[in-house]
């Protein structure tokens, strides 16, 4: 087995008072794509704000290495120039700040963190268009303001579009499919699939199955009460998708 | 709100940049007010009779008023007998004739403050009237703009060699009488710039004075009057400083400007005067009366402004709207931080008929800032056909602080239009955060979110200082969101 990308050990979340992870394990080596499944309430989200570094998550137990290295002492900007990347669930409006402004912002936070040079205007620009075509966005996007008047399809495209400039080595989707049609849902997996590399890890935050249509997972786990209960390949999924939640909890 | 500090109340603050004392001999009166002193200030000057008696007449009716209290800002009592009202940096001879004489002290302060003269300023294409305390010291491309038949000059210079248009012009647009503050100017007044473009000129160049505050207990009282003769076009820019003290110092400035049929004044200030500390202790009573006055067809007065200086700012830069067809526009950006206090908007006055006036205002408030929109729209019954846009929007960092609108709106011709936009909105955590998430420092994030909001008013700064508001925005916001 090739080096784990994303190691969780034992971890216990705390939010606003509440036990919301329970001794979480979960190792994600590179290479792979491993879907986290549960009921509503199971910490889900929970899970990807922590690994993002979000305030107000309280660990009160547990570790979290990322490729190799303590992850949560670092703070999220740390995190995200070394290649962590959350798309969000409800990606926020930024009125008047432009698209590929913060794009950019961004790219270059990433490639100073890198040792890279900063991408001049004209290679960005070739850059974004590039991987816009892929996402099927249209030019005038650029100019918009970050999420301003999105409908919920534009702004998950977005957050793909973003990661597919960013590169990250690890990428965390917190519910990406919801709320897509499914041509989106086509456009938002082959993003994904595009991004695939046996240098990259992927956990796949999701309610439903149909998403695993289109990226095929490695691995599927599922979540109840702040706890990994049940993992397996992609044909768990499908049980899940047949049976539902209920019967997890109770085997586990 | 939670108790606990937010992710937006963490940041540290920074201290304020252009806080430095330069040490100069001054020529100081003692403080007071009386006709003595307003004397005084006048044969120091050299004036002529009429502006003597102008000062007077303005020192007479002040002692008549009582100072207004209506704004949405709170400071102890001003003593105005303890201030003193003239300061000079002290030369050897009569007055700096060129670069070389002034006190080289004094260009290192301007060197501070990123005043560009010398080759500096030819680079940036400004023509800089600087003014140190009372006393103008350095005045760049005079020739060239000569040559364009431009007068750009300190104030104390201009009486001298244009007498007739000082008498013309000066108080037309605020008169002597005009406010308590106003009235304190026109007695005191110790020098300020005076810009006359002639008829059909477009003035060659961006002219620009800073102005700077620097001897201790003194008031600044410049005066500055621009004149746009019919079909002139003149771009100005005021940018102001001033050192840190613990007390504070009053400045209470006039600015008119006369628009003639189809000339265009551009008015821009970026105002960064000392704010006081984290606590409030010491800091900028930026008192001011600025006023413009289209008087011919189709005149157009624009004022935009950035403020993030002062302890407390007061001033509603405003339009007189006669000449039929004129337009007036006021785009303003108020930053109140820690326990910093702004009153400020404007006044339109629509006088003549198809009269225009556009207003944007853009308040943002930190820590214990309180920042308050107070404007006017007038469609007096000859407006006919009138038309005014406004639009006032709020931007709220943490839960300390606040915002407060007062539009007050006066029409009184059916056939005038008037409309009001308002907005109130905050720096979120989730917008922080998800920037932060993209690999975008805190400090960065903020200054991209507040300027996406400032947006609208940015633009329509001249180029080259766009660019300076923004950073000046930046560092004064420093330390309200973390």
């Amino acid at each position: 087995m090739s080096t784990a990308m994303l190691e969780i050990e034992d971890l216990h979340v705390k939010v606003g008072g509440a036990s919301v992870l329970q001794g979480l394990t979960l190792a994600v080596p590179a290479g792979e794509v491993h879907a986290i499944m549960g009921p509503n309430g199971s910490g889900k989200s929970t899970l990807a704000y922590v690994l993002a570094g979000r305030p107000g998550y309280e660990v009160t137990r547990g570790a979290v290495r990322y490729q190799g290295r303590d992850l949560l002492g670092l703070a999220p900007e740390e995190r995200a120039r070394r290649g962590v990347f959350l798309g969000f669930q409800y990606p926020v409006e930024i009125p008047g700040v432009n698209n590929v402004y913060l794009l950019k912002a961004a790219l270059n936070a990433v490639r100073r963190e890198r040792g890279l040079p900063e991408v001049d205007a004209f290679d960005f620009l070739a850059l974004v268009r590039d991987k816009m075509r892929l996402m099927h966005m249209e030019e005038s996007f650029l100019s918009r303001g970050v999420n301003e008047g999105f409908s919920g399809g534009e702004k998950k495209r977005n957050e793909i579009l973003q990661m597919l400039v960013l590169e990250p080595q690890l990428a965390v989707l917190d519910e990406t499919d919801s709320g897509l049609d499914i041509d989106a849902l086509k456009v938002v997996a082959n993003g994904v699939n595009s991004l695939r590399s046996p240098k990259r890890a992927f956990l796949l935050v999701t309610h439903y199955q149909r998403l695993l249509d289109h990226v095929t997972p490695d691995r599927v786990h599922v979540l109840v009460r702040g706890r990994i209960a049940m993992s397996g390949d992609r044909t768990l999924a499908l049980e899940l998708e047949r049976r539902g939640y209920d019967w997890v909890g109770a085997a586990a | 709100m939670t108790e606990t500090a937010t992710p937006l109340e963490d940041l540290v603050d920074r201290q304020y940049r252009h806080g430095f004392v330069t040490q100069i001999d001054s020529d100081t009166v003692a403080p007071g007010l009386n006709e003595d002193v307003v004397r005084l200030i006048s044969r120091k000057k050299h004036e002529p009779a009429f502006l003597t008696e102008w000062r007077l007449q303005a020192l007479r009716h002040w002692l008549t008023m009582k100072e207004p209290h209506w704004a949405q800002a709170k400071y102890p009592p001003i003593d105005y007998q303890a201030i003193s009202y003239y300061s000079a940096p002290r030369t050897k001879t009569d007055g700096p004739k060129s670069l070389a004489d002034v006190d080289p002290k004094l260009l290192e302060t301007y060197e501070k403050l990123g005043v560009p003269l010398h080759e500096r300023a030819r680079l940036a294409g400004v023509a800089v009237d600087a003014v140190f305390d009372s006393v103008s010291v350095a005045t760049t491309f005079k020739a060239r703009l000569a040559e364009a038949g431009v007068v750009f000059a300190p104030f104390s210079e201009a009486v001298q060699s244009h007498p007739h248009l000082i008498e013309q012009y000066l108080g037309s647009v605020v008169p002597q009488t005009d406010n308590f503050y106003a009235a304190l100017n026109s007695a005191v007044f110790s020098d300020g710039s005076f810009v006359y473009v002639p008829k059909g000129v477009r003035c060659p160049m961006e002219l620009s004075t800073y102005f700077r505050i620097n001897a201790m207990n003194t008031g600044q009282f410049e005066r500055t009057l621009i004149i746009a003769d019919e079909g002139a076009y003149v771009s100005y820019l005021e940018g102001c400083s001033a050192p840190m003290r613990d007390e504070n110092q009053l400045h209470a400035a006039v600015v008119e400007l006369v628009a003639l049929e189809s000339a265009y004044i551009k008015y821009s200030t970026v105002q960064n005067w000392y704010p006081g500390d984290a606590n409030g202790v010491g800091g900028i009573y930026n008192f001011v009366t600025k006023r413009g006055e289209c008087r011919g067809r189709n005149s157009h007065i624009s004022w935009t402004q950035v403020e993030t200086g002062s302890a407390i700012t007061w001033k509603y830069p405003s339009c007189v709207l006669r000449g039929a067809g004129s337009i007036g526009e006021f785009y303003s950006v108020a930053t109140v931080n820690n326990h910093q206090q702004a009153d400020t908007g404007t006044k339109m006055i629509h006088i003549g008929p198809d009269t225009r006036s556009t207003i944007i205002s853009k308040g943002i408030s930190a820590g214990h800032g309180q920042n308050t929109y107070r404007g006017l729209v007038k469609m007096l019954p000859s407006a006919h056909g009138a038309r005014n846009f406004t639009q006032c929007d709020s931007l709220l960092m943490g839960g300390k602080c606040g915002a407060h609108t007062f539009p007050y709106v006066e029409v009184k011709n059916p056939s005038a239009t008037v409309e009001h936009e308002a907005s109130t909105s905050k720096i979120s955590d989730d917008q922080l955060f998800y920037c932060l998430q993209r690999g975008i420092s805190a400090e960065d994030a903020v200054n991209m979110i507040v300027s996406g909001f400032c947006k609208s008013v940015f633009k329509e700064l001249p180029m080259e200082f766009a660019v300076e508001a923004q950073n000046l925005l930046a560092v004064s916001l420093e330390g309200a969101v973390g």
